[in-house]
C-alpha cells in the first residue's frame, strides 16, 4: 500500500535540496513527513475546532452542515452537556494558546534560571557578554544601574545588577496579582487598551493555569470571556516570557547585529564532523559552539581523521546561533529528516519543540546519533537514540561530551549525499541593530524608517513569521507572499522557519532589493545597505518585532499605539500551538494577523466573527485567513493602505520650507 | 548607488584618522603631551569633541582619547557581495573623520601659529586669507544673527568653482539671501575663497563669506561653529551628542556644496555632516542618496547646475529665504551690512571724517502731504562732487498713516542705519546727527545715485513696517546750510522724544511685551520687556516690542497684561508669570524683573551683558560681550554665557542690556545700581555720563569713581581693598545673599 502513496517531491517543495533528498529517501524506502502528509488525511471536524474531548462523555462532534452554513436551518448544535460550537471551539483554541505560550515561556524560564545561576556564580560557563543590553534590560525592570558613592552617582557592579534582574525576572512567572512588569514597554496607548479591557497579565504561569481551569468541563461557557483570557495569557508570553527570554539571552550570548550566514543542507561538510543542533533553546547549542572551538576538541577531531567540525542548526536553535555567531543553518523544520538522509550527520542534537519523533526512526537507517538533551524532552524509541542530559551548571563539559560522541561516530559514516545547495544571507536584525544601522552611533534611531514610511517610499511593515506546514507546498506560501509584499514596497521582518524559507530563496541578501523590491523600498535598502527582508531571529524573537514596532511608535509621526501603524503580521504556513499564542499576542497588541492555514474555528461562525471582527474593536488588531499567499498579501496591503489613510499619509508629503517663525514654533527636542 | 559612497567614505575615514594619528604622534614627540591645544580666544575647548564626547581637550595629551574614539568608530570596509548594512557604519566613519580633523586643525595652531589670522576679515596685503576658528567675540556677534533670524543658515562650500565668475555668482546669490558661506578645502590647489578674491569680492565675516581654510579639515570650523551655537544659545549640554546633533538638524539650517571632484576624504566629511543633518549638494556626478531620515530631506544630491545651486540647496535643506527686491543698480541684502569702504575705494563721504553736517530723521505728517514713493533730492547732486570728495546729507523720511503713532518714529529712524548699509557699495555708521555715509566708486560706476537711498528706505520700510503706516516719502538734502538748519529742528524733536521715553515707568504701564524671537534657538527662553527693563540683547526696548506687535500681531512680541503685582520690589507680576510659564513650555514659572538673586529672568545666550553676584564684595559685577578678559567671578563672558544660556534660570546671574544698567529698575530688588562694584573699563566709560546722572539721583554723585574695573583687579580679593578705600555703598548694604 505504502508503495502507492508517496509524495511527489517536485510537487511538495520549491526547494531543490529538499526535492533531491526526498528522491533519495524515497529510493531507499525511507518515509518522511512529506509522504505521511499524502497518506494521512486531516480530520475535518478537528480542523474546524468542533470536537470536544475534555470529558469522558465525549468526544462530542458538532459538524457544521451545509444547511446551517446557508442559514436554511437554525444552528442548534450542542454537546452532551449542551456546549455550543462557540464554547467548544473557543475552549480548544485557548488551550492551544495556553500550550503555545507555555512552550515559549517555559523556554524563557529555563533561560531565566540559567541567567540567575550565572548571576550568582553557579554556572561558570555563562557570562555577561553584552553589558549595554544588561543596562537597557535593567531599565525595563526598574533595576538601578548606578549607586551613590558620597555625592556621586557611580556605575553599579554588573553582577549585582544581574542578580537583581534575575530575581525579578524569575519572579514574573509566579506572580499572582497586579501587573506584570514587561508589558509596560509597550506604547502608552496600547497599555491603556489592555487596562481598559482587563487583559494585563498578572503572572505568566497563572494565566496558563487559569486557561486550563476555565476550559475544564463546565467552567467558562462564554466564548468571548474565554478569548479574553487567551488574550491575557498571550500577553504574558509575548510581552513577558518570550521578551524576557530574548533579552536575557542577548545579555548572555550577545545582542545580534547583522552578519553573514549560509543556509541549506549544502552547509554540511564531507570531511568534517557534522553536528546538527535542533530545536529552540540556545542554552546548550551556545555551549556546543563554544566546545568545538576549544583546543582539546579541535585536537580530538584530528584523532578521528576529520578536518574539524560543522555545527549547523535546524529550526530556531539554528536561528539563535546564526544571528549571534553566523553559524550555518542546515535547514528548517520540514528538512530535519532529510538532514539525516544525507548520511553525513554524526549527531542530531535536539533540545525542545518541533523535534519530530520520526528522527528516531530515520536515524536508525544511518549512523546518526539522535541525541536528546533535555529532561523534559526525551524520546522512547530508536536504536540510535541517546539521552545526554543538559544541566546548566556543567554546560561546557556536557557539550564536550556530546561533541566527542559525535566525533567518535564519524568513522561509522556510510554513503554520503550532501546536496550542493547553500545560499548566502545577511541576518541578525535585532531592534538595537536596526536602530544603529539607521543612523550610526550618534544618530541611531527609528526616525529614518518612520520618515520613509511617511513619505511613502516604504508602504508599510509586515512581520512574516512562523512555521512550515507539511500540508502545503514547502516554502512556497512564504516566498509568494513575501515577494508580493516587497514588490509593493512593504518591508518584511521575518523570524523562525519563515526566515529560513527567505534565506533559501535568496531574499535575505542586499542584492535581492534591486531584483524583488518595489522602487521605493529598493531605494531605502540601497541607502541603508539592507536586504528587503530582515531576519530578526528565532520564533521566540517575535518579541523583537514588538519592541521594534514600539520604537517606531515612539519615533513619532505614525500614531500613538501599535494599532495605528501601517503594519501587519502573517504566518502563512503555521502549524504549532506556539504560532497560535504568538498570533494572539500580536492581535492583542493591535496587529492585523493573516494566516495561511485556518485556525480550528470555522465550525463556529460566532467565534469566527469574534476573532475576525469584534477583536479589532477591543484591541485594534484582528485575525484573518486566506490560503492564497498572493491574495493574502493583497489583503495585508489593503489593511496597510487603510492605516496610512487614517494617519493621513496616503498622499505625497509636501516639502516644508522653514522660515524663522516656523522655527520659533518648534517644540523642544 | 549609496554603496559606492559608503565604500569611499569609509576608505576616506581610514585615511583621515590614520593621518591624524601620524600627525598626533609627531606632535607629541616634538612638543610633549603637556603642550596646550586650543583654538585661540574660544571657549568650549575643541568644540566638536567637547560637545559630542564631553571631553575637554586642553593639551595634546588630552587629544589621545578622542582620537581613540575616532579609531574605534571606523567600521569594516564594505564587501562587494552580500555586504552588511552600511548606513550606520558610513556615518560613524564620517564622524571619525571629523573628530580626527578637529585635532589636526588644533595641532596646526601649534605647529604654524600664524597660519590662521585671528580677525574678522582677511589681511590680503599681508597674504593672510585664512581665518580658522571664529574667536568668541566674532562667534557671539554672528551667532546672534543666526538666533534672531537675520542669518537664516550657512552654506559650507568645499572645493572650487570652475572659474572665479561662477564662484562670485554663487557667493552673491547666497549673500542676497543673507546666508553665510563658510569656505574650506581646495580643488587641485584652487580654493573658492581665492577665486572670490580674484573676482574682486570682499571676503570675511563682515560680508558673510568666511574663508576658514584651504584644506578639507577646515570644515570642522563650520561644524564647530554650529555646535558652539547649540551650546551657547540652545543650552545643549556637552556630551549630550544626541541632543546636540538633533538640535543642529532641526534648528541650524546648514548644508554642504561640494564643488569639483569628490574624493574619499570629501565623502567621509560629507558623511560626517549627515550626522548633523547637513546634506551635500554637488556639481559632479556622484551617487545620490535621496531617501530622507537622517537629514530632513535628501542626503546627497548630485549634478546641480551652478545657476541652480543656491535655490536647490535651500530647498533640500528645507529652508525658506527671501531675496530683497529693491530696484537699485547694486546688490542688496544683510550680507553687505558689514562691508567696509576704505578711503581709496570711496567716491564720496558724507559726515564722519569729512565733518560735513548730516541728519537722519523720521517724522509723521498729514496724509495729504505725502506722495507715497516720492524721492526728492534737494540741493546739489553727486555730479557736483569730485571723486573722493564730500558733501552734506540730510535724510528726512515723512510717513503718514491711520495706524501710525508718534512713538514709532524713532523705531523707523533706527532702521536707516542697516537699511542703507545693506546696499553693496554703501557704508553707513552712526545715527541722528552723527551719521556717516560712504559710497564706493564701484557703486557709482554701476549707476548708484543719491535718490537710490530714498528708494531703499521707501521699499524696505514698507516691507518691514508697512502694517503701521500707509504712505512714505523721502527728502534728501545736500545743501550744507539747509542741512544745518534742519538739524536744529531735529535736535529739538530728539530731546523731546528722549524725555518722553525716559519718563515712562514700569509702575505707570499696565502692558509689557514678550519677546520670543530667539525661540528658534532657545525654545524655553522668554524675554519680558517693560519700559524700565529693556530687552537683554539691547536690540528691543519696550517701544520696539510695541511697534513689532502692531506690525505683526501674531509675531514674537506679544502684549502681556502685567496683572496683579505680587511683589513690586522684586518685580513679580502675575500676568507675566502666567505668560512666561506657557511660552517657556513650562520650563519657568516665576520671574523677578528686578532681581538676580531670586528667580532671575533667563537668557538665550545673546544678552549684551551678564551680571553676577560677588559675595565677598556684597555686590554685583557686570561684563559685556566685547570684553574678552577675566572678571572677578573667575569666568570670562563666554564661559558665563555658556553656563547660563539656553533659557535656564540661574540665581546669582542675570543677562541684561548695557542700557539697562542705567535704567532705574536695574536690579532694584537687590539694591539697584549701587550694588555695582565692578564693570569692564570700556563699558564703564561708555556709560559714564549716564552713571553720573544716576549717581546724582540716588545721592551718590561719585558712584562712577567707586566702581572697580580690570585695572583695579580681576578677582574679588583684588578689588575688595579698592572698594573699602572708596567706601563703596554696596559694602554697607544688607547682605546680598539674603
Amino acid at each position: 500500500m505504502s508503495e502507492e502513496k508517496k509524495a511527489v517531491p517536485e510537487a511538495v517543495s520549491i526547494d531543490t535540496a529538499t526535492i533531491k533528498m526526498l528522491h533519495i529517501a524515497q529510493e531507499r524506502g525511507q518515509e518522511t513527513i512529506f509522504d505521511r502528509a499524502v497518506k494521512m488525511k486531516q480530520c475535518n471536524i478537528g480542523t474546524e475546532g468542533i470536537c470536544c474531548k475534555i470529558c469522558s462523555q465525549g468526544p462530542c462532534r458538532l459538524p457544521m452542515t451545509k444547511a446551517i452554513k446557508d442559514g436554511a436551518e437554525p444552528d442548534t448544535r450542542k454537546g452532551l452537556c449542551g456546549a455550543s460550537p462557540e464554547t467548544i471551539a473557543a475552549r480548544n483554541l485557548v488551550r492551544m494558546m495556553a500550550a503555545g505560550c507555555a512552550s515559549h515561556s517555559d523556554h524563557g524560564r529555563s533561560v531565566a534560571e540559567t541567567f540567575r545561576a550565572m548571576a550568582y556564580g553557579e554556572a561558570k560557563d555563562y557570562t555577561i557578554k553584552d553589558e549595554l543590553k544588561l543596562i537597557d534590560t535593567a531599565g525595563y525592570f526598574g533595576v538601578p544601574t548606578t549607586v551613590k558613592e558620597g555625592d556621586e552617582e557611580v556605575p553599579r557592579d554588573k553582577w549585582e545588577i544581574a542578580r537583581e534582574i534575575a530575581d525579578i525576572a524569575l519572579g514574573q512567572w509566579g506572580t499572582q496579582q497586579g501587573q506584570m512588569i514587561y508589558p509596560r514597554r509597550a506604547p502608552q496607548a496600547t497599555q491603556d487598551r489592555w487596562v481598559k479591557h482587563g487583559v494585563w497579565p498578572r503572572g505568566i504561569d497563572r494565566e496558563v493555569v487559569e486557561i486550563m481551569h476555565r476550559t475544564h468541563m463546565g467552567v467558562d461557557q462564554d466564548y468571548r470571556n474565554l478569548l479574553k483570557q487567551g488574550a491575557r495569557c498571550s500577553l504574558g508570553n509575548g510581552w513577558g516570557g518570550s521578551m524576557m527570554a530574548t533579552d536575557l539571552q542577548d545579555i548572555m550570548f550577545g545582542t545580534p547585529y547583522p552578519n553573514n550566514g549560509n543556509i541549506n543542507l549544502g552547509v554540511l561538510a564531507h570531511n568534517k564532523i557534522n553536528i546538527i543542533v535542533h530545536g529552540h533553546d540556545p542554552l546548550l547549542s551556545e555551549m556546543i559552539v563554544a566546545a568545538v572551538h576549544t583546543p582539546d576538541m579541535i585536537e580530538y577531531a584530528k584523532t578521528v581523521g576529520a578536518e574539524g567540525y560543522v555545527v549547523a542548526g535546524m529550526c530556531c536553535t539554528a536561528n539563535e546561533i546564526l544571528v549571534r555567531h553566523g553559524m550555518p543553518i542546515a535547514g528548517d523544520y520540514l528538512q530535519q529528516e532529510l538532514a539525516v538522509v544525507t548520511g553525513a550527520v554524526e549527531a542530531m542534537v535536539v533540545d525542545v519543540q518541533c523535534v519530530m519523533e520520526n528522527l528516531a526512526n530515520i536515524s536508525e537507517c544511518y549512523h546518526t546519533k539522535f541525541v536528546t538533551t533535555m529532561p523534559i524532552a526525551k524520546c522512547a524509541i530508536g536504536k540510535n537514540t541517546v539521552h545526554v542530559e543538559f544541566e546548566e551548571h556543567h554546560a561546557l563539559d556536557i557539550a564536550k561530551k556530546i561533541v566527542k560522541l559525535a566525533a567518535d561516530n564519524y568513522k561509522n559514516r556510510g554513503q554520503v549525499n550532501i546536496p550542493s545547495e547553500t545560499n548566502k544571507m545577511v541576518v541578525g536584525f535585532s531592534t538595537e541593530a536596526i536602530k544603529y544601522h539607521l543612523g550610526g552611533t550618534f544618530r541611531g534611531s527609528f526616525v529614518p524608517l518612520n520618515d520613509n514610511i511617511i513619505n511613502g517610499r516604504i508602504r508599510g511593515v509586515v512581520g512574516v513569521v512562523g512555521c512550515n506546514n507539511a500540508r502545503m507546498e514547502h516554502d512556497r506560501v512564504h516566498i509568494d507572499m513575501i515577494k508580493e509584499l516587497i514588490k509593493n514596497d512593504v518591508i518584511v521582518l521575518t523570524t523562525g522557519c519563515s526566515a529560513m524559507a527567505c534565506g533559501k530563496a535568496g531574499l535575505l541578501t542586499p542584492e535581492a532589493a534591486a531584483v524583488y523590491a518595489g522602487p521605493g523600498l529598493a531605494e531605502v535598502c540601497e541607502t541603508v545597505g539592507i536586504p528587503p527582508v530582515l531576519h530578526m531571529g528565532s520564533c521566540l524573537d517575535n518579541s523583537r518585532i514588538l519592541t521594534a514596532a514600539t520604537e517606531v511608535v515612539k519615533a513619532g509621526g505614525l500614531g500613538k499605539e501599535l494599532a495605528d501603524l501601517p503594519a501587519a503580521g502573517a504566518a502563512p504556513g503555521w502549524m504549532s500551538e506556539k504560532a497560535v499564542g504568538i498570533g494572539q499576542y500580536f492581535v492583542t497588541s493591535g496587529v492585523y494577523v493573516m494566516l495561511g492555514v485556518p485556525l480550528p474555528i470555522y465550525g463556529s461562525p460566532k467565534l469566527v466573527e469574534h476573532l475576525e471582527v469584534e477583536m479589532e474593536e477591543l484591541y485594534g488588531g484582528k485575525w484573518a485567513y486566506d490560503p492564497d499567499p498572493v491574495s493574502a498579501a493583497r489583503k495585508i496591503i489593503d489593511h496597510i493602505d487603510k492605516k496610512r489613510k487614517a494617519l493621513g499619509i496616503d498622499t505625497a508629503r509636501e516639502r516644508v520650507l522653514m522660515d524663522m517663525a516656523d522655527r520659533q514654533k518648534l517644540e523642544v527636542a | 548607488m549609496s554603496k559606492l559612497v559608503a565604500f569611499a567614505a569609509i576608505q576616506g575615514g581610514y585615511n583621515i584618522v590614520q593621518k591624524a594619528e601620524g600627525k598626533y604622534k609627531a606632535a607629541v614627540e616634538k612638543y610633549g603631551p603637556d603642550q596646550k591645544l586650543e583654538f585661540p580666544n574660544t571657549a568650549y575647548y575643541l568644540p566638536i569633541i567637547y560637545s559630542l564626547l564631553g571631553i575637554p581637550v586642553k593639551t595634546l595629551g588630552d587629544a589621545k582619547k578622542p582620537l581613540e574614539v575616532a579609531r574605534a568608530l571606523l567600521p569594516a570596509h564594505v564587501k562587494i557581495q552580500n555586504h552588511l548594512p552600511y548606513l550606520g557604519p558610513l556615518l560613524d566613519a564620517g564622524m571619525a573623520a571629523i573628530l580626527a580633523e578637529e585635532i589636526v586643525e588644533a595641532i596646526r595652531y601649534v605647529e604654524d601659529p600664524d597660519f590662521y589670522l585671528t580677525a574678522e576679515d582677511p589681511d590680503l596685503e599681508k597674504g593672510k586669507i585664512w581665518l580658522g576658528a571664529a574667536e568668541d567675540t566674532v562667534f557671539r556677534k554672528r551667532g546672534v544673527q543666526f538666533v534672531d533670524g537675520s542669518a537664516p543658515g550657512f552654506a559650507a562650500i568645499v572645493g572650487a568653482a570652475p572659474n572665479p565668475e561662477i564662484a562670485k555668482a554663487i557667493a552673491l546669490e547666497y549673500q542676497k539671501r543673507s546666508i553665510y558661506v563658510f569656505m574650506a578645502a581646495n580643488q587641485g590647489g584652487t580654493t573658492f575663497s581665492e577665486q572670490l578674491v580674484e573676482a574682486g569680492v570682499a571676503i570675511g565675516w563682515n560680508t558673510r563669506l568666511v574663508p576658514f581654510g584651504p584644506d578639507i579639515s577646515a570644515a570642522v570650523f563650520a561644524l564647530g561653529f554650529a555646535n558652539r551655537a547649540a551650546m551657547a544659545f540652545g543650552g545643549v549640554k556637552p556630551g549630550d551628542y544626541q541632543k546636540m546633533l538633533l538640535y543642529n538638524k532641526e534648528r541650524i539650517f546648514a548644508f554642504v556644496n561640494a564643488l569639483g571632484e569628490v574624493g574619499a576624504e570629501w565623502a567621509a566629511n560629507a558623511a560626517g555632516c549627515v550626522n548633523w543633518g547637513f546634506p551635500t549638494l554637488a556639481d559632479t556626478d556622484i551617487p545620490p542618496i535621496l531617501p530622507t531620515g537622517v537629514c530632513t530631506y535628501e542626503h546627497v544630491v548630485p549634478n546641480i547646475e551652478y545657476d541652480k545651486m543656491v535655490q536647490r540647496s535651500v530647498e533640500v535643506r528645507g529652508l525658506k529665504t527671501t531675496v530683497s527686491t529693491i530696484d537699485i543698480p547694486v546688490a542688496y541684502g544683510p550680507a553687505f551690512e558689514g562691508e567696509r569702504i576704505r578711503k581709496g575705494d570711496m567716491f564720496v563721504e558724507m559726515g564722519g571724517g569729512s565733518k560735513t553736517p548730516t541728519f537722519e530723521w523720521v517724522t509723521s505728517v498729514d496724509m495729504d502731504k505725502v506722495e507715497d514713493g516720492k524721492v526728492e533730492v534737494i540741493g546739489p547732486d553727486l555730479t557736483s562732487v569730485k571723486e573722493g570728495g564730500s558733501m552734506a546729507l540730510g535724510i528726512k523720511v515723512e510717513v503718514a498713516g491711520r495706524k501710525f503713532q508718534e512713538d514709532f518714529e524713532p523705531i523707523l529712524e533706527r532702521q536707516i542705519h542697516h537699511l542703507l548699509n545693506y546696499a553693496q557699495g554703501v557704508m553707513h555708521t552712526g545715527q541722528r546727527d552723527i551719521g556717516m555715509v560712504r559710497i564706493s566708486k564701484e557703486a557709482i560706476a554701476k549707476g548708484f545715485k543719491l535718490d537710490h537711498m530714498g528708494v531703499i528706505l521707501h521699499g524696505k520700510l514698507h516691507q518691514d513696517f508697512g502694517a503701521v503706516f500707509d504712505k512714505l516719502q523721502v527728502k534728501i538734502y545736500t545743501d550744507t546750510k539747509e542741512v544745518e538748519k534742519l538739524r536744529e529742528t531735529c535736535r529739538k524733536v530728539w530731546a523731546a522724544r528722549d524725555a518722553r521715553v525716559e519718563n515712562m515707568t514700569d509702575e505707570g504701564t499696565e502692558t509689557y511685551y514678550s519677546c520670543t524671537l530667539c525661540q528658534s534657538f532657545a525654545p524655553n527662553h522668554v524675554c519680558v520687556v517693560s519700559p524700565e527693563r529693556t530687552g537683554l540683547c539691547g536690540a528691543y526696548n519696550w517701544m520696539d516690542c510695541k511697534a513689532s506687535f502692531e506690525i505683526n500681531p501674531t509675531g514674537p512680541n506679544q502684549p502681556i497684561e502685567k496683572g496683579e503685582v505680587m511683589d513690586q520690589k522684586l518685580g513679580i507680576f502675575k500676568g507675566a508669570n502666567e505668560f512666561v510659564e506657557k511660552a517657556s513650555r513650562q520650563a519657568v514659572n516665576n520671574v523677578c524683573f528686578y532681581s538676580l538673586m531670586n528667580d532671575p529672568m533667563t537668557t538665550c545666550g545673546c544678552c549684551e551683558c551678564i551680571a553676577a553676584v560677588l559675595p565677598s564684595c556684597n555686590g554685583v559685577m557686570s561684563v559685556h560681550r566685547d570684553y574678552t578678559g577675566e572678571t572677578p567671578i573667575g569666568m570670562k563672558f563666554t564661559t558665563l554665557a555658556g553656563e547660563m544660556g539656553g533659557g535656564a534660570q540661574s540665581p546669582g546671574f542675570v543677562g541684561h542690556a548695557k542700557y539697562n544698567i542705567i535704567q532705574r529698575k536695574f536690579l532694584s530688588g537687590d539694591g539697584g545700581i549701587a550694588r555695582i562694584v565692578w564693570l569692564p573699563k570700556s563699558l564703564k566709560e561708555e556709560l559714564k555720563d549716564k552713571i553720573d546722572a544716576r549717581g546724582k539721583e540716588i545721592g551718590i554723585p561719585d558712584l562712577y569713581d567707586r566702581i572697580a574695573d580690570e585695572t583695579v583687579g580681576t578677582s574679588e580679593e583684588a578689588i575688595l581693598p579698592f572698594l573699602q578705600e572708596k567706601k563703596h555703598p554696596a559694602l554697607e548694604m544688607d547682605s546680598i545673599l539674603g
